[in-house]
């Protein structure tokens, strides 16, 4: 979309139409948010918000604490109304349903497991209450507790289970009615590292295996990033971006979420030429980047590019190209992260910037130390200029 | 052993003869006399006085009575406490405490100086009548005083605190997001009430029905000022034993039976308590 005020342009390969949402052409919306709005008394935890969420995909509500993605999801429930607002599912009307109609099941973050029922009277509680025969419901609570491989613990108490063994459970009785939509609320954060990697492996196989439409909410944008088909970026009440995750990574429409997803450089510049598939920016960082889209803007326009940590190639000399796309500083901190080193480097403009080199073998090649002189350098495809 | 040496003094009474004397029971246990003082202790002792009781329908009535009236209280207590107990669960965190001690309050003021303004009220000319003669519900003033209801009443008021406590304590530990994920998985809220509300608080209401109906049963002041003479509770029976027949062997025997009687409640409060204990 086109801006008319001076220094605003827009950047070719952005979305067109509704800003909030760009699904895939032709899928169904399952889910539909009509400008919802939540208001806690002066408190506004959900402002304004649009989406369209497709059947079928694994949906993530991606935001910081407080940004409102607890609430949404909770108004998809149920067990918030909407202040302003509608939410249809399926193109039906669901606003004012209450929770125990509608076709839609949620794991509790605390999981609420029923604590005076067994395993496998939670899990068929939700059966019992669609009056499903007994010898159907037994089935039914065998197929999940097998789905989430705790079969045989259908006579035990929720008291008796662990952490993960718990949360099986609530998957289970929450997916034992097949809803229309699932409902996830921060899944992976009471488990430790290993546990919530297989986690994640194992909704995402259990998304693919029954085919339905899950909708998880979480801070911790690795997982989104994992899991998900297309995450949802929330901050205080408003969508901010909507895409798929490597989307967001390499294309952010803003400098928010470029540094709320992953690590990254800001560097300003003024534009100082542009021509079909690339530009030219002159930075403050004092150096000529070129930069392999094309801007539309005016000369001399200020910009703001960013360029990912993981897309920059540090050397001790200075490289023979290094009129175009290359910075000079001193390194001031080396972070050793096993996997990848994290470079700080003070430029010589005063501007820092990460550089993070995966280190190849195990003495680390190119043997850089702290206040050593380096050159940055990164191709023209690995920076994005910011709308 | 602090707690148990009165007890095993009433039941060494109970199983004295009476005599007019000081004190008056006999055998008297004389350290002195040696082992033969001893022996002739034991061997005086006999449960005559058990078989009186056993044979004199007045004291089989008053145990009736009283496990009868012990048990229509307790129900009415829990009738009327449950609903305070999980009004004030569901209120504000913040609110909780203060009508907790609410509830509490008039345990502060003298038991006795309430039980008199509950004849105040009961009696022919009292509140109860003119606010219901007001009303238009009768004509002519009622009879509260000196019935079963009137001993109902004052029990229901003055226990309530005993009810509403315990009841309260279990359902506000409740986790009320299982409330939630009921209704998420297609249950409506009334339904959630006897699905897991009810089942959940049953430790509390087992709690609080005990606490009520131990002592309701040996309770002497209620109904001896708001109850009729004709029909007595145990309490009262073995008040006038002690005080009025000045025999204290059958008034112990009075006492030790209804221990035996609510022995079983008993120990199934001290279970409850032990288990709870376990759980935290």
């Amino acid at each position: 979309m086109l801006s008319r005020l001076p220094g605003a342009f827009s950047v070719a390969g952005m979305a067109e139409g509704n800003p909030n949402d760009r699904g895939t052409a032709g899928a169904r919306a399952l889910v539909r948010f009509e400008a919802v709005s939540k208001r806690f008394g002066g408190f506004v935890a959900v402002d304004d918000l649009s989406l369209n969420i497709y059947e079928g995909e694994f949906f993530a509500l991606l935001g910081p604490s407080g940004c409102g993605k607890t609430t949404l999801l909770r108004m998809l429930a149920g067990f918030e109304r909407p202040s302003e607002g509608r939410i249809l599912l399926d193109g039906e009307d669901i606003t004012d349903m209450p929770p125990h109609r509608r076709p839609i099941n949620m794991m509790f973050q605390s999981y609420a497991l029923f604590p005076h029922l067994t395993v496998a009277g939670n899990v068929e509680f939700g059966l019992k209450q669609d009056g499903l025969p007994a010898a159907d419901r037994k089935a039914r609570v065998e197929e999940m507790l097998a789905l989430v491989k705790l079969e045989g613990f259908g006579d035990r108490r929720p008291q008796q289970l662990s952490g993960g063994q718990r949360q099986r459970v609530a998957l289970a009785r929450a997916l034992a009615k097949r809803p229309r939509v699932f409902l996830l609320d921060e899944p992976l954060a009471a488990l430790d590292r290993k546990l919530r990697e297989e986690t994640r492996f194992e909704l995402m196989a259990l998304q693919e295996k029954l085919g339905l439409t899950f909708v998880v909410v979480t801070h911790d944008q690795e997982e989104a990033m994992t899991v998900a088909d297309r995450i949802g970026v929330m901050n205080a009440g408003r969508l901010v971006q909507v895409g798929p995750p490597a989307e967001l990574y390499e294309q952010p429409n803003s400098r928010w979420v470029a540094g709320f997803i992953g690590d990254v450089n800001l560097i300003e510049g003024r534009v100082a030429s542009s021509e079909a598939g690339s530009t030219v920016i002159e930075s403050v960082a004092g150096g000529r980047m070129r930069v392999a889209q094309r801007v539309e803007a005016p000369s001399r326009a200020t910009v703001c590019a960013a360029l990912r940590p993981e897309k920059i190639q540090i050397e001790l000399t200075q490289p023979s190209n290094s009129d175009e796309n290359c910075f000079a500083g001193r390194v001031v901190d080396i972070g050793y992260l096993g996997g990848t080193s994290l470079y700080k480097v003070r430029l010589d403009n005063g501007q820092e910037m990460r550089a993070a080199v995966a280190n190849r073998s195990r003495a680390i090649e190119t043997a850089i130390h702290v206040d050593d002189r380096v050159w940055l350098s990164f191709a023209p495809e690995a920076v994005v200029v910011l709308p | 052993m602090f707690f148990l040496v009165p007890t095993l003094i009433v039941l060494k009474i109970s199983l004295s003869q009476t005599v007019i004397a000081q004190p008056p029971y006999t055998p008297t246990l004389d350290l002195t006399a040696g082992w033969q003082g001893l022996r002739d202790f034991f061997a005086a002792l006999s449960l005559d006085n058990y078989r009186a009781l056993g044979a004199d329908s007045l004291y089989v009535i008053s145990y009736l009575r009283s496990l009868v009236i012990g048990a229509l209280s307790t129900l009415i207590l829990l009738l009327v406490g449950y609903p305070i107990a999980y009004g004030i669960a569901r209120l504000p965190r913040r609110l909780q405490p203060v009508l907790v001690m609410a509830v509490f309050l008039p345990f502060l003021t003298a038991f006795l100086i309430r039980i008199y303004a509950w004849i105040n009220i009961l009696q022919r000319e009292g509140l109860l009548n003119d606010a219901l003669m007001a009303l238009g519900v009768i004509r002519e003033p009622l009879v509260w005083l000196s019935t079963d209801t009137a001993i109902v009443i004052g029990i229901v008021y003055s226990y309530l605190p005993f009810m509403v406590l315990p009841l309260y304590a279990s359902l506000e530990k409740m986790d009320e997001t299982l409330l939630e994920a009921a209704a998420d998985l297609g249950c409506p809220a009334w339904k959630a009430f006897w699905l897991i509300t009810l089942p959940l608080s049953a430790s509390g209401v087992l709690a609080g029905a005990l606490l009520c109906f131990i002592p309701i049963a040996g309770e002497f002041v209620i109904p001896d000022l708001l109850g009729g003479s004709n029909s007595l509770m145990i309490g009262q029976t073995l008040w006038l034993e002690f005080f009025q027949n000045r025999d204290w062997p059958v008034a112990s025997a009075v006492a030790i039976a209804l221990l035996l009687i609510l022995l079983l409640p008993i120990l199934l409060y001290q279970h409850l308590q032990l288990r709870a204990l376990g759980d935290r």
